[in-house]
């Protein structure tokens, strides 16, 4: 036969690290399991199991020390299994070092290098270091089976000149039971050379004695070839324990003839070795059986669905295609407007039917993509661990949603933000452990990280009960970096968003935890590019809560169609509060051209998409058009100053980058049912984009206000962020007095 | 040969374009090794060629979604079977001013450098063959604008073609410069 | 008729190399996850061979073994298991279940071919 060829090979190792790293997060999260105390059987079973399955791959593809440190790996894996070895904070340690030096070493293959042959010394020094401290006789066996294989490995050596060996095959009744074929064995033989086969059937039993699934014949077999004793009894490996087997060189006399040739019983072919593997195999059998009535509930509780492994481009291509059916589904609809009435209502009815299959489609098509986002929380145990300890910080992190399904790419982007976050927690967020017993606190802090679906987003948040934002240093910081004016009023929330202000950081030192360079900023944008929001609530003393609210997909979006003038653009449903046509008199516009609308007493800023978007023929007097209050992922809220609304509709993103270059207020593009192209409008861009009034413009305006209570605007898709707050954590009452009306944190980050 | 101007040859998504197969034809036999072939287009009376091997399809005008706050030679995006496609007007890129596009005029769908556009010209005309010695040099004398988007020229007939570079003609930085002067004429504004 | 092997292992890389070794040398190959998977993948089918791993989650290649040799249709079908382990322990334990041999981790496809035509009639 022919080898697998080179890209067979290729692909067998992408598949081969496609599994290694879905088995290291497993891994992961099951180690975080042990490490918290949680000692399920079942969790070390998975754990070996990964190794285990690293380790065979490795070993097919050639990577030795990955193979090496493995074997280690497993074997001490295996002592904890069968209850040898306890499992202590200092044993989790070691396997949380392993798994490290385990995933750096499938790193460096994947790369296509070649570790040092030392590379993971220290940690396997210490796997011995625990294996030594076990039970003696335990030791004893493993030193014996690495003596058996150094002298099979003396033998291999030799070099057979053609011998005649005599062999005696006596197999027992039993042999067929495990359907074995002697058959295949004497077939077997010939290939090593010359055999002669005598068979003596004398032990037949008669007729009515014949048990039909016993063997009684047994065989003389002479074979003649350039093979050694080894070889020949390799081909009786199987039913080694099934016969009486004799094998004896009678030409040349081989020197080592009195040790292999004479016994006829199996027992005494033994290798001391062997004889002490077979010891040690008994407690192995006793613990596989005590695992097992263990093991059957755990089979009940993570019963898997079978499942098959698809490539992403695939799915993706399955999207698309959707995508385009749901657009051309859309035209049909639309073209059936332009029908007779009567021709209409059959094909009305067949359509409609075939809009609810497309839409079920590709509902279930977007499911493909989904995943539940413990592959990325996973990953954050780890994190948490090197860092406390780093720090020497105590620090219990708890996930919780860990099924939550959200889109693969969305979770793949997500995975950079929040390491970044819990880092932050860890690093300014919590205190040491001394700070926290003089306030009071549990000296061990606690991080929540959890996920859960709401109204059609995903919320994540991250929440510590460290020491809260402090607000002083977070202004003064904002202050001296000209991100605020030095007298400006800022209500508590506003401060404490600052920290996401671009270049914005106050680590009084820079430490090699958080570093230096990345910020919050950058955090805010990944979260925003990914079309979702963050915001932070925080309680001095008490601790910070950071939550990101996130699409499901990427791939559509439910919309909402305007239009100005000739002009239609769609404007993300989950980001529209309400819409309304305000009165003339409740329209200011300040001296620079800007235009604010009064809104429950609150003066609102607008944004005319007609100017900004230079659109002719469009209304720029809101109260001829139509207010569409927004707020922008950033969390600020503003009126878009639109003609008219057309309806919502789910439409299917499609990228303009592709073709051309990102442009300013516009984030993507989509078909529509006529099949016309269709820019979605980017919140965040327009409102960078509209030449504000200078702030002390809007607080003029803000002041001349009428005294009127201030309700929260009502909002339309969306829960209020301010909802959001299970009273856990932030002051969200402003103080009395305070000048600073607009609420909107966002505009603070404009240079004043 | 000549072809109406509002002739689709985007039936079949990924067929070639028709003009394609009909000149191949004639065209093989003749061909030398390092000869190429153009699609050859007109603007107002000039007459322009592009690498065949760049042209996906040619089809007739329709209308396009504006994008805001681009050079005004970009005439917007439209779809192509669910694909996004910006729409360059030639005419206006060579600061001949905007063209009034109807339904006769054409866009040729083109790829340049792994993106795909269309450019609208106002008719299709022919497809030519010529080989690397019938390529002349763009003489200093043209305009110093259309140079940068010249190949070269080639007579063909007693007419003469200039042969466009797709490359230099909607180069990232030309067009990222284009966009940021309207930008900035429309913030001063 | 081509031969039918059925290959266990909840490690994709080596069902796919099993898979592509027998198919390469003219083998028929199912391939099932784990063993309850393996049994349902059977039912009361008879394959050639069934070559599984021992370590897997919810039934492991010993327990497959085990309900192989107690079924009457899979009775007398060869079994390999296929492990890392190099202690005999294991093998003794396959054979105790009702293995018909063994195929050591990591194989080179000659050997896997050699050990498969050694048991698979």
């Amino acid at each position: 036969m022919s080898g697998p060829s080179d890209s067979q090979i290729e692909q067998f190792k992408a598949t081969f690290f496609e599994e290694c790293a879905e088995l290291l997060g497993d891994l992961e999260q099951r180690l975080s399991v042990l490490e918290g105390g949680n000692q399920d059987i079942e969790d070390l079973h998975a754990i070996f199991r990964a190794i285990h399955s690293i380790k065979a791959g490795g070993g097919t593809f050639g990577y030795v020390r990955m193979v090496t440190f493995t074997h280690s790996f497993e074997t001490m894996l295996d002592h904890l299994r069968d209850g040898a070895l306890e499992i202590t904070p200092e044993v989790v340690d070691i396997l949380f070092r392993a798994s490290d030096i385990v995933a750096d070493l499938i790193d460096v293959a994947q790369q296509g290098g070649t570790p040092d042959d030392d590379f993971g010394d220290e940690v396997l020094a210490q796997i011995d270091q625990i294996l030594a401290s076990m039970a003696k006789a335990e030791g004893a066996a493993e030193g014996a089976a690495a003596g058996s294989e150094e002298a099979a490995d003396e033998e291999a050596e030799r070099i057979g000149s053609v011998a005649l060996f005599q062999i005696d095959f006596k197999p027992h009744p039993s042999l067929l039971r495990n359907a074995n074929e002697p058959l295949l064995l004497i077939r077997e033989l010939r290939t090593l050379g010359e055999l002669t086969v005598q068979l003596d059937a004398s032990q037949v039993p008669s007729l009515h004695a014949l048990e039909t699934e016993d063997l009684h014949f047994t065989w003389r077999l002479m074979l003649r070839g350039a093979c050694r004793e080894a070889d020949v009894r390799e081909v009786f490996e199987f039913v080694d324990d099934d016969c009486d087997l004799t094998v004896e060189r009678l030409e040349p006399k081989g020197d080592r003839d009195a040790e292999a040739g004479t016994g006829s019983s199996r027992s005494e072919d033994k290798t001391p070795a062997d004889k002490a593997a077979d010891k040690a195999a008994a407690p192995a059998e006793q613990a596989a059986a005590k695992s097992k009535s263990t093991g059957g509930e755990a089979a009940g509780k993570e019963r898997r669905t079978s499942s098959i492994r698809v490539d992403l481009e695939k799915v993706d291509k399955l999207v698309n295609t959707v995508g385009e059916l749901v657009i051309t589904q859309a035209m049909l609809t639309q073209q059936l407007e332009a029908l007779a009435a009567d021709k209409r209502a059959r094909i009305a009815s067949g359509l409609e039917e075939l809009s609810t299959h497309t839409r079920e489609l590709q509902e279930n098509v977007m499911a493909i993509r989904m995943q539940p986002v413990k592959s990325v929380f996973s990953r954050m145990p780890r994190l948490v661990r090197d860092l406390a300890g780093k720090l020497g910080k105590r620090i219990k992190l708890i996930t919780r949603g860990e099924e939550t399904e959200l889109d693969k790419t969305v979770i793949e982007e997500l995975a950079d933000p929040l390491t970044h976050m819990i880092r932050n927690s860890i690093d300014h967020g919590l205190e040491g452990p001394e700070e926290r017993e003089e306030a009071e606190k549990p000296v061990e802090g606690t991080i929540v990280l959890s996920a859960e679906h709401r109204g059609g987003r995903i919320v994540i948040e991250i929440a510590d009960d460290g020491r809260g934002v402090n607000r002083d240093r977070v202004l003064e910081k904002a202050i001296d970096q000209g991100l605020v004016a030095a007298d400006a009023k800022l209500s508590p929330e506003e401060i404490d968003n600052l920290i996401f202000a671009p270049g914005f950081s106050t680590a009084a030192e820079v430490t090699d935890v958080s570093g230096r360079g990345v910020g919050m900023d950058v955090v805010r944008r990944n979260i925003t590019n990914l079309g979702g929001k963050i915001t932070v609530q925080s309680t001095p003393g008490q601790g910070t809560k950071v939550i990101l609210t996130l699409p499901l997909t990427l791939a559509v979006l439910d919309g909402m169609v305007i239009t100005v003038g000739d002009q239609k653009y769609v404007v993300p449903l989950g980001n529209i509060l309400e819409s309304f046509r305000p009165k003339p008199e409740d329209v200011q516009t300040l001296v620079n051209g800007g235009q604010v609308v009064k809104m429950r007493g609150e003066f609102m800023r607008l944004v005319g998409l007609a100017r900004i978007f230079d659109v002719p023929n469009a209304t720029h007097d809101p109260s001829k058009g139509l207010v569409v209050m927004v707020e922008s992922d950033s969390g600020s809220s503003f009126g878009l100053v639109v003609d008219e609304l057309l309806g919502q509709q789910q439409v299917v993103i499609k990228s303009l980058e592709a073709n051309y270059d990102p442009i300013e207020g516009i984030s993507a593009a989509t078909i529509l049912g006529n099949g016309q192209v269709c820019l979605i409008l980017d919140l965040d861009g327009l409102e960078a984009m509209d030449k504000l009034a200078p702030r002390d413009l809007l607080e003029a305006a803000t002041l001349a206000r009428e005294p009127a209570p201030a309700p929260a605007p009502t909002p339309a898709g969306e829960p209020d962020p301010a909802a959001l707050d299970d009273g856990a954590a932030p002051e969200q009452e402003e103080p009395q007095g305070e000048p600073a009306g607009l609420d909107d944190p966002s505009s603070l980050e404009q240079p004043s | 040969m000549s072809l109406a101007p509002n002739t689709e040859t985007s039936g079949a998504p990924d067929a070639p374009p028709a003009v394609a197969l009909d000149g191949n034809g004639e065209e093989q036999a003749g061909a030398s090794a390092d000869a190429r072939q153009f699609i050859s287009f007109q603007i107002g009376e000039q007459e322009y060629g592009v690498d065949i091997m760049a042209v996906r399809e040619i089809k007739g005008w329709t209308t396009v979604t504006k994008l805001p706050n681009t050079p005004e030679f970009v005439r917007g995006v439209l779809n192509l079977r669910g694909v996004i496609v910006p729409i360059f007007d030639l005419r206006c890129r060579f600061g001949m001013g905007a063209t009034e596009a109807t339904k006769l005029h054409v866009v040729i769908i083109v790829t340049v450098r792994e993106r795909t556009i269309g450019i609208l010209v106002d008719a299709v005309s022919d497809i030519l063959t010529a080989t690397a010695d019938q390529i002349r040099p763009v003489p200093e004398m043209e305009s110093e604008q259309k140079e940068d988007f010249l190949d070269g020229l080639v007579t063909v007939e007693e007419r003469m073609v200039a042969l466009i570079a797709l490359e230099g003609l909607f180069d990232n930085k030309l067009v990222a410069a284009a966009t940021s002067a309207v930008a900035d004429v429309s913030t001063t504004d | 008729m081509p031969k039918k092997v059925l290959a266990v292992d909840d490690s994709k890389t080596m069902r796919d190399m099993v898979a592509f070794t027998l198919t390469d040398a003219g083998f028929e190959v199912l391939s099932a996850e784990d063993g309850q998977h393996a049994l349902s993948v059977l039912g009361d089918t008879k394959v050639d061979l069934v070559i599984t791993d021992v370590n897997m989650p919810n039934m492991n290649g010993i327990e497959l073994t085990k309900a192989l040799r107690s079924n009457p249709v899979h009775k007398a079908t060869p079994i390999l298991i296929l492990t890392t382990e190099s202690g005999d322990g294991l093998k003794a334990e396959g054979k105790a279940a009702g293995a018909t041999g063994w195929i050591v981790k990591p194989f080179v496809p000659e050997k896997l071919l050699q050990v498969v035509n050694k048991v698979c009639p």
